[in-house]
């Protein structure tokens, strides 16, 4: 492991940079849309570009973003170098090496199936059961477990000096937080043993027949088999697995592990930012920074030019006239359109621009780091771009 | 194809961010002002329709909130509470305590167990027929696919049982294009185009409901044609600019600056529409909202989006 950072004993960061150079594992979350991705991609590739040592970006999204913003394809959920070469298109070279991988659910449920099973028996009944397929496949809340799981494992093989993740588009942005616990209560709950006792014994007694009778008529004996047998294997992981979801919410609640939210000044995704922000310093995480995307440049609130667009938009025509010798050969009836088009133009972006600066002003909950990353006119598509967007995100004083 | 308000249950889904929820809200209110009796209902029960709708907070129990217009918000276990109680005769379910735990437990495990109690209540109300319309403001795109897929899954899994022949007149009425039908809301921007052609390819491929339109949110206004532009760059040289500025009394570069961005927004939005457009099959209407840039909240924004919808329905 390339030494990059002292052991844990980390200081306050006051910039972004200042939090990556100190932390092991960055958890990039908040709402959906607002570039969660691609902001998580962008601080690994910068941190990879200026801090060196190995960085990792793990993404969990099931829509394969990163991929796409990285301008590669491909990835599995074995981690994947990113070529130095892709940084030279670019005119960079990185120290460090930046590494990238892709969730694959069912994938990792299959991989930690295989680590906790006791036998192979066991692991092949389970790998095989209708149910636990559907739960690795398609099931969509496990999704949430597996991602933290992973990051766990991935962490603890030691390989990374950073690992920046990508968090899964939740119904709730706490899920994520509260899988792992919700696991472990899962399989410790005493009605998961209840459940399973007709399937060892058969023997059931006269309080509890009547639920068999209704279950039973409602999901179907097969059914009820499969969920039976679900359990009963999943049983003699138990102990494993309660163990394991524990180490990932310690890791989580580690120092050398920090959240940072990110988040449009849009008032929906603002205010489910917020909630989150919150709700991480009650479960005292450690929030590091709030992110703010997509940010409208000043200048759409800057007064002369209010004053400037609605003198054009009143005035178009007259306007038009008197600059007509500065532009031979154009039709005035054109200049004036073009003149009230942009003044309507400017007043409109203002009106965003403006929602948006009293949006970041009633901000409740300010991190040690507050980020604004400007609007890009153009999409991020590649590692240039995201390295752009990271320049943004780099050293950029407190707003 | 079969018109969207012809249809009995329309869901709709988007990505996060894209305006799925106002869409879904203004697409209920359009077909309520068009006389369907409609019912709104929320998956994902943050509250959002009630906000929207400028209404009190929506619950379970559907309650009328405009003329023709009905609103809920999902709750599976009022749902399977009700799916007992109305198809196994099961009542008084809040007292036999270990059933519903059990039952609990069993939907936190289970595939699709909740999925399919949100979408059998959904396809519940269709088939009763209280409604002329049903709009879902169903789950987000990570989501939707394994919520559609439920009572598919549900079939493979459970071979006989009242759950079984339940799942059946479910099927039917999610599979059948003229009764049902799935909206994608996106924007014109890289990540939800993106999202929307995977989302289109996996609900063709794995589910047995069809795509009945993709709604494009907040298409930037075209600022100007090839000539204005002309006239734009012209402005834009020092002499005119300097004597603009001279004439408004102030800097013109902000405005300037400004309608250069708007014109590159646009026309980065236009790429990635040509996207969509190739990337979705020509069948499927797609439908147009501009950007709002007004401030307008709740149910004036509503009527708004409901305006351009029916335009673009050709009402």
């Amino acid at each position: 492991m390339a030494a990059r950072r002292t052991p844990p004993a980390p200081a306050p960061a006051a910039s972004l940079e200042g939090l990556l150079t100190s932390r092991e594992i960055i958890v990039a979350c908040g709402p959906g849309g607002v570039g969660k991705t691609t902001t998580a991609a962008a601080a690994a590739a910068m941190a990879a570009v200026e801090l060196g040592g190995k960085v990792l970006v793990l993404t969990v999204d099931p829509a394969k973003r990163l991929a796409n913003a990285l301008g590669l394809s491909g990835f599995g959920n074995i981690e994947r170098r990113v070529p130095d070469e892709a940084f030279a298109a670019s005119g960079l070279k990185p120290r460090g090496q930046l590494w990238a991988a892709m969730l694959d659910t069912k994938e990792s449920w299959d991989a930690l199936i295989r680590r906790h099973a006791p036998d192979a028996q066991t692991r092949e009944q389970i790998l095989a059961n209708p149910l636990y397929r559907n739960i690795s496949g398609r099931f969509v809340q496990s999704h949430d477990y597996i991602a933290m799981e992973r990051l766990f494992e991935i962490h603890a093989e030691g390989d990374y000096d950073l690992i920046v993740v990508d968090t899964p588009p939740t119904r709730n942005a706490l899920d994520f937080l509260d899988a792992p616990e919700r696991m472990a209560d899962f399989f410790s709950s005493r009605l998961l043993r209840w459940l399973i006792v007709p399937y060892r014994s058969r023997l059931v007694n006269m309080a509890s027949k009547p639920f068999y009778q209704v279950a039973d008529r409602i999901l179907g004996t097969q059914f009820l088999a499969d969920i039976s047998e679900f359990f009963v294997l999943f049983q003699s992981m138990y102990e494993g697995f309660i163990e394991r979801a524990q180490s990932v919410q310690r890791l989580l609640a580690d120092r050398q592990t920090s959240f940072i939210v990110v988040s449009t000044l849009e008032t929906v995704p603002l205010r489910e930012a917020e909630f989150f922000a919150r709700a991480l310093t009650e479960r005292k995480l450690h929030l590091g920074a709030i992110v703010l995307n997509k940010v409208l440049p000043d200048y759409l609130r800057d007064p002369t030019g209010a004053e400037v667009a609605e003198r054009l938009l009143a005035d178009a025509p007259a306007l038009a006239e008197a600059l007509g010798p500065k532009l031979r050969g154009i039709d005035p009836v054109q200049t004036g359109r073009v003149l009230a088009e942009i003044g309507q133009s400017y007043l409109d972006y203002k009106v965003v621009a403006q929602r948006e600066a009293e949006q970041l002003a009633e901000l409740s909950e300010i991190p040690d780091v507050l980020v604004s990353i400007p609007f890009f006119e153009t999409d991020i598509y590649d590692l240039g771009g995201l390295l752009r967007l990271g320049r943004g995100l780099w050293g950029q004083a407190p707003v | 194809m079969v018109g969207l308000l012809e249809r009995r249950l329309v869901f709709v889904t988007g990505k996060g961010g894209v305006g799925k929820t106002t869409v879904a809200a203004a697409l209920g209110y359009f077909a309520a002002e068009q006389g369907r009796r409609t019912l709104l209902c929320e998956v994902d029960a943050k509250g959002d329709i009630a906000a929207y709708l400028e209404t009190g907070p929506t619950s379970f129990a559907e309650r009328q909130v405009h003329p023709r217009l009905w609103a809920m918000s999902m709750d599976t276990e009022a749902s399977l509470r009700e799916y007992l109680r109305l198809h196994l005769k099961i009542p008084m379910v809040g007292r036999i305590g270990p059933l519903a735990r059990a039952f609990d437990f069993v939907a936190t495990a289970a595939p699709g167990v909740r999925e399919i109690l949100t979408v059998g209540k959904l396809a519940y109300e269709v088939r009763e027929r209280h409604y002329d319309l049903v709009v879902v403001d169903a789950s987000a795109t990570g989501h939707i696919v394994g919520q559609l897929a439920a009572p598919q899954a549900i079939n493979d899994l459970v071979k006989v049982g009242l759950i079984r022949s339940q799942t059946d007149w479910m099927l039917d009425i999610l599979s059948d294009p003229a009764k049902t039908g799935l909206v994608i809301v996106t924007t014109p921007e890289e990540m939800p185009v993106n999202e929307t052609m995977e989302l289109a390819a996996r609900v063709r491929e794995e589910t047995t409901v069809e795509l009945a339109a993709v709604i494009v949110n907040r298409v930037l206004p075209e600022l100007f044609g090839r000539s204005e532009e002309e006239v734009f760059e012209k402005l834009s040289k020092p002499t005119p600019r300097a004597e603009l500025r001279r004439l408004v009394g102030g800097d013109p570069g902000p405005v300037l600056d400004a309608a250069r961005l708007a014109v590159t927004l646009r026309r980065t939005r236009a790429g990635h529409l040509e996207r969509l457009r190739e990337g979705i099959d020509p069948s499927v209407p797609m439908l147009f909202l501009p950007q709002m840039f007004s401030r307008v909240h709740g149910l004036r924004a509503v009527r708004q989006v409901a305006g351009h919808l029916g335009e673009e329905l050709g009402f």
